[in-house]
């Protein structure tokens, strides 16, 4: 899932300063997961901001709502409930959340109550790590499941680096060497012969550098 | 004009199980300050962060979560999360530019001990020191 965490406060706070009615809006998706913008702390951030507001001197009204998801055309129209009432949306969903309000609401101010981070996964109650970096061109098969794009500090296809000791990567000694990892596990399943082909250059146009991605299932439009 | 700040406390049953005894007259005469307004709950792991928010919202100078010791609590890991949940208030309060002493944990063994007097008076002491709430 996409995980993310809060802003500073000071940085949401001073994106809405000037607002005087805001809605908070949460997602029930990703974020929800990962207890970063669920109805719970949409909840928690309205109440800071209107804290914050105070303290600051100022006064607004500050609500908070959720969707079921906002990275969805069929959920996020459902904000049409709340047209025209609001002169600020907070969204603490992930980016997705936040460019769909603003792609459907051409004339209103939203604004990203997230840092989105990565794709991971919770590793145990309140740890959660990259797994993923939704290159578009998956080599999974070719690394025994365990992703060099995402895990490598240096994104290498053909690892390790040299710069691992002990197993663990030369940016932070507690990261595993991805690499090291992928030779231990391909040595396991016996497909070590397969970690002498080099890989082939990769094509990075699928990994965003080709400009936004789409994706269309025809069988699935209507 | 000397200022008495609002003080509110949260409790978990069983620490605060005497301080209703004898409709609070015990307590009293202990001279536990009569601004500190207390909120008896189940367990101090059920409160939510929110809660404590809101009751600075509702215009407390200072907010303040009691439980059972971190060790025996009676929901094992209640007064744990609770203090996991004071400590999300205070960091939020530092965030704000407020001090995070306006929002503190206590763990204390269940009863009336003249310690649940002893903390109420110093968290009166430190609020009052530190004036009335920005909010
Ligand atoms: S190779 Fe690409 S698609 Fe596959 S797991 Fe890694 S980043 Fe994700
Ligand atoms: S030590 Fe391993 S994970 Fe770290 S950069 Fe080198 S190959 Fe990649």
């Amino acid at each position: 899932m996409i995980i993310a965490e809060r802003k500073p406060l000071a940085e949401i706070i001073e994106m809405i300063q000037d607002c005087k009615k805001i809605l908070v809006l949460a997602c029930r998706g990703c974020v929800t997961v990962c207890s970063a913008g669920g109805e719970r702390e949409a909840e928690i951030l309205a109440s800071l901001i209107r804290l914050g507001l105070k303290k600051a001197g100022k006064s607004a009204e500050v609500f908070d709502a959720s969707l079921v998801r906002q990275c969805d055309k069929e959920y996020i129209d459902s904000i049409d409930q709340f047209k025209g009432q609001y002169d600020a949306i907070v969204s603490t969903a992930c980016g997705v959340g936040v460019n769909f309000i603003a792609n459907l609401r051409p004339e209103d101010n939203v604004f990203p109550a997230l840092n989105t981070t990565f794709f991971g996964g919770s590793a145990e109650q309140g740890v959660w790590t990259e797994q993923c970096a939704g290159c578009g061109d998956c080599v999974l098969h070719l690394t025994g499941g365990l992703c060099p794009v995402a895990r490598c500090a240096k994104n290498l296809m053909n690892g390790p680096c040299g710069g691992s000791v002990d197993g663990r990567c030369e940016i932070h000694s507690e990261v595993d060497c991805v690499w090291q990892n992928i030779y231990d596990r391909m040595g396991r399943l016996q497909r070590q012969e397969e970690m002498t082909v080099s890989a082939p250059i990769r094509d990075w146009s699928t990994a965003g550098h080709g400009g936004p991605r789409k994706q269309v299932r025809e069988d699935l439009t209507v | 004009m000397s200022f008495i700040p609002d003080i509110r406390l949260f409790s978990c049953h069983y620490t605060s199980q005497q301080s209703c005894a004898d409709e609070g007259r015990e307590l009293n005469q202990l001279n536990f300050p009569e601004n500190v307004k207390m909120t008896r709950v189940v367990c101090t792991g059920k409160l939510e962060e929110i809660t404590l928010l809101k009751a600075f919202e509702d215009g407390a100078d200072g907010v303040y979560v009691v439980g059972c010791p971190a060790e025996g609590c009676h929901n094992v890991r209640g007064s744990q999360r609770a203090a996991k949940r004071v400590e999300a208030v205070r960091s939020a309060l530092s965030e704000l530019g407020v001090e995070e002493e306006r929002a503190k944990m206590f763990f204390l063994p269940r009863g009336l001990h003249p310690e649940f007097v002893d903390v109420a008076q110093e968290m009166n002491d430190q609020v009052t020191e530190l004036g009335p709430s920005p909010f």
